[in-house]
């Protein structure tokens, strides 16, 4: 119960755009995710740009891109779904990028990989109940 | 002494009022455009800055361009101003690649730049449209040459790998056959009666006699194959001279295949405004504008200082941070303001003391991934065998661009031309690979617009902007929602610290964003301590 109140003030805060196309960039060209269904894949080929392989992370100018290896903030999957979706501080939102079963894959990938051992599964639904209400704009 | 004329003239004033007067706001604008104002980026003339209390100390962090030019002002105007950069260089992301470069991003992937002598590559910033009139006003001033940088190239390639055969097809091509199909539908349409409706009679006229000519249709409103068409898109054997010199017109392509080519977007994103020419580069690199800064307040940068925590209290500001250059020794250094540029994605992870809507301000904008690719060819077989010179390419792959060097025309050796630029989803998945891996994905896609991709390669570097340690992403992705809740606080003053940058404006991911935010940021910030605001 206390999960859904803080998604309900989380989801106040939610960030909620995809196309918007920052000024120096093409804003065009958005990829094609539809192919990538595997966990592993959806983690090589968006995630570990930033988290890094077996999801080490970094460190730069004084500021890191969290490591998701032995990350106690994996505890709770609906969490790391939400920051999927969402997005939180520089990282961007993933929501309009990827459906509610390809958060779900790379959610439960990254819960049972790098000495991360979580067992209960995120399901497609759940992710569907936390998705972020899109406004036209910026679908 | 010029003779006095029976009626005056009109001043310029009494001249738009009555402009604006008879003929309604829009042709105020217009008329207020065609004489000089109220176009481009709202940059009118530098800042004035009067009455700096001597010795009033501003701590500016970041030597890129906003923390360079507001060091500028503030100490023209009367302030005594140091500067902290975390680099062992300035000018922030304005910044270009030359042989003998190392690049190491974050992970330890390393890569060293191979050009030639004299050839250099911009990871980052490339192109300045003519209406960011802040920095084109201080390369003026800094006596920065500039020259034209080629956005628009009509005999460049479009390439999308489902239509045509997966065949690239000529810009000019593609977008004389576009128009020519479009304009063809509606004036049919127009001349079967299908839009009276909504179309009166005398405008059917104009419109039709419009499309004609916009769309190089023949006089029974088709676009088709024959000479109207071909003197946009280009004749199968171009005109010559003598006997045999007659040209022969070209074929158009399939109506069917434009429309599903999707190719009519790059069309559409060379409309925009950021687009439309003319767009400058600075000769010799981007680089030289960040360089040009540098000369003009060099002597107030301390290079190498990791800042890790900013106080502040009533009696000024605090700042502390690693001496990277002697051992990382933890140093503090005191002023009575300070003006922070240091990007949100690094800000937002460090110990800033100030109001918590300003934290939340600076944790509400997410950093968009980029990666630029950079590959030397041993010669311009652009220009030799295809006749391009300058502008882009585009394609539907996932480099979605190569962009033909608008300097060093008809040069002989080697050139450098920007091999992929990416953003979105494709940058993720580019910034993850090794480099080596994003070089051999470049060259091959590269190859299906250009044959002489892989003969003629000599080396290449790629830029990944998220894994760059300094700012750990490209430029701030601001959405409508987070401006509305957060972007005044950004912008505020925090008692005695002030934000300046590309993010703290509505120029986000150009130098323009950072000059016109420092130059706000920095006045404000005099009214604030002079007392007059």
């Amino acid at each position: 119960m206390r999960n859904l109140y803080f998604y309900a003030v989380f989801l106040l805060f939610l960030v909620l755009t995809s196309t918007v196309t920052w000024a120096d960039s093409s804003g065009k060209i958005t990829g094609k995710t539809e192919s990538l269904s595997d966990g592993a894949d959806i983690y090589k080929h968006i995630c570990q740009s930033c988290h890094m392989s077996y999801g080490k992370g970094a460190e730069g100018a004084g500021a890191r891109f969290p490591a998701l290896a032995k990350n106690p903030k994996l505890q709770s999957g609906e969490y790391v779904a939400s920051v999927v979706l969402n997005g939180m501080g520089t990282m961007p939102w993933f929501a309009v990028t990827l459906n509610d079963q390809q958060v779900a894959n790379v959610v439960n990938y990254i819960r049972t990989h790098f000495d991360n051992h979580y067992t209960n599964a995120i399901k497609p639904d759940t992710v569907m109940m936390m998705r972020p209400h899109l406004t036209e704009e910026y679908e | 002494m010029p003779k006095p004329h029976h009626s005056l003239p009109f001043t310029r004033r009494q001249l738009l009022t009555r402009i604006g007067a008879l003929a309604g706001s829009v042709a105020l604008y217009q008329a207020m455009t065609s004489m000089g104002h109220a176009s481009g980026t709202d940059f009118t003339r530098p800042p004035s800055l009067h009455g700096a209390k001597k010795g009033t100390k501003i701590l500016v962090l970041g030597a890129g361009l906003a923390g360079m030019l507001s060091a500028y002002e503030l100490r023209k105007a009367g302030y005594d101003v140091q500067i902290l950069e975390f680099q062992n260089r300035s000018g922030g992301r304005n910044i270009s690649l030359r042989a003998g470069d190392t690049v190491t991003e974050l992970g330890g992937a390393t890569q060293k730049v191979l050009f030639a002598q004299g050839n250099y590559f911009n990871p980052g910033p490339w192109r300045i449209p003519y209406h960011h009139q802040g920095l084109l006003y201080y390369c003026r001033q800094f006596g920065i040459e500039l020259e034209p940088f080629i956005e628009v190239n009509h005999n460049a390639w479009l390439h999308s790998s489902n239509t045509f055969g997966g065949k690239s097809v000529r810009y000019r091509e593609f977008s004389a056959d576009f128009y020519g199909f479009t304009a063809e539908l509606l004036a049919k349409s127009i001349n079967q009666h299908k839009l009276d409706d909504i179309v009166s009679e005398d405008e059917n006229h104009y419109l039709i006699e419009a499309m004609k000519s916009w769309g190089a249709l023949t006089p029974d409103l088709s676009y088709t194959k024959g000479n109207i068409s071909s003197w946009r898109r280009g004749f199968e054997r171009p005109q010559g001279g003598g006997l045999e010199g007659a040209p022969v017109p070209s074929d158009v392509l399939s109506r069917k295949d434009i429309m599903k080519s999707g190719l009519w977007d790059w069309m559409a994103f060379n409309q925009r405004i950021d687009m439309q020419t003319t767009l400058f580069q600075p000769v010799g690199g981007m680089d030289q504008i960040g360089k040009g800064f540098a000369r003009q307040v060099k002597d107030l940068i301390t290079l190498n200082c990791k800042v890790t925590a900013i106080s502040q209290n009533e009696q000024g500001v605090t700042v502390t941070y690693n001496d990277m250059a002697h051992g990382g020794a933890v140093r503090q250094m005191q002023a009575d303001y300070c003006v922070c540029t240091i990007p949100l994605s690094i800000l937002s992870q460090l110990d800033v003391q100030v109001e918590d809507a300003m934290k939340a301000a600076i944790l509400a904008v997410p950093y968009a991934s980029s990666v630029k690719i950079g590959l030397e060819f041993k010669r311009r077989f652009w220009e030799e065998d295809e006749q391009i010179y300058g502008g882009i390419s585009f394609t539907d792959q996932p480099i979605s661009q190569i962009s033909y060097p608008s300097h060093g025309y008809f040069r002989k050796g080697p050139a450098v031309l920007l091999g992929g630029y990416l953003f979105g989803t494709p940058a993720y998945d580019y910034v993850g690979m090794p480099p080596q891996e994003r070089l051999e994905r470049a060259l091959e896609q590269g190859s299906v617009i250009h044959l002489q991709y892989q003969k003629e390669f000599s080396n290449g570097v790629s830029f990944a902007w998220s894994r760059t340690p300094w700012v750990m992403g490209c430029c701030s992705m601001w959405t409508e929602e987070a401006r509305r809740t957060h972007y005044k606080t950004l912008c505020s003053i925090d008692k005695r610290i002030v934000l300046a940058g590309e993010h703290a404006s509505y120029v986000g991911c150009w130098q323009e964003g950072a000059i016109l935010s420092a130059l706000d940021a920095i006045t404000r910030l005099h009214k604030r301590i002079v007392g007059a605001a």
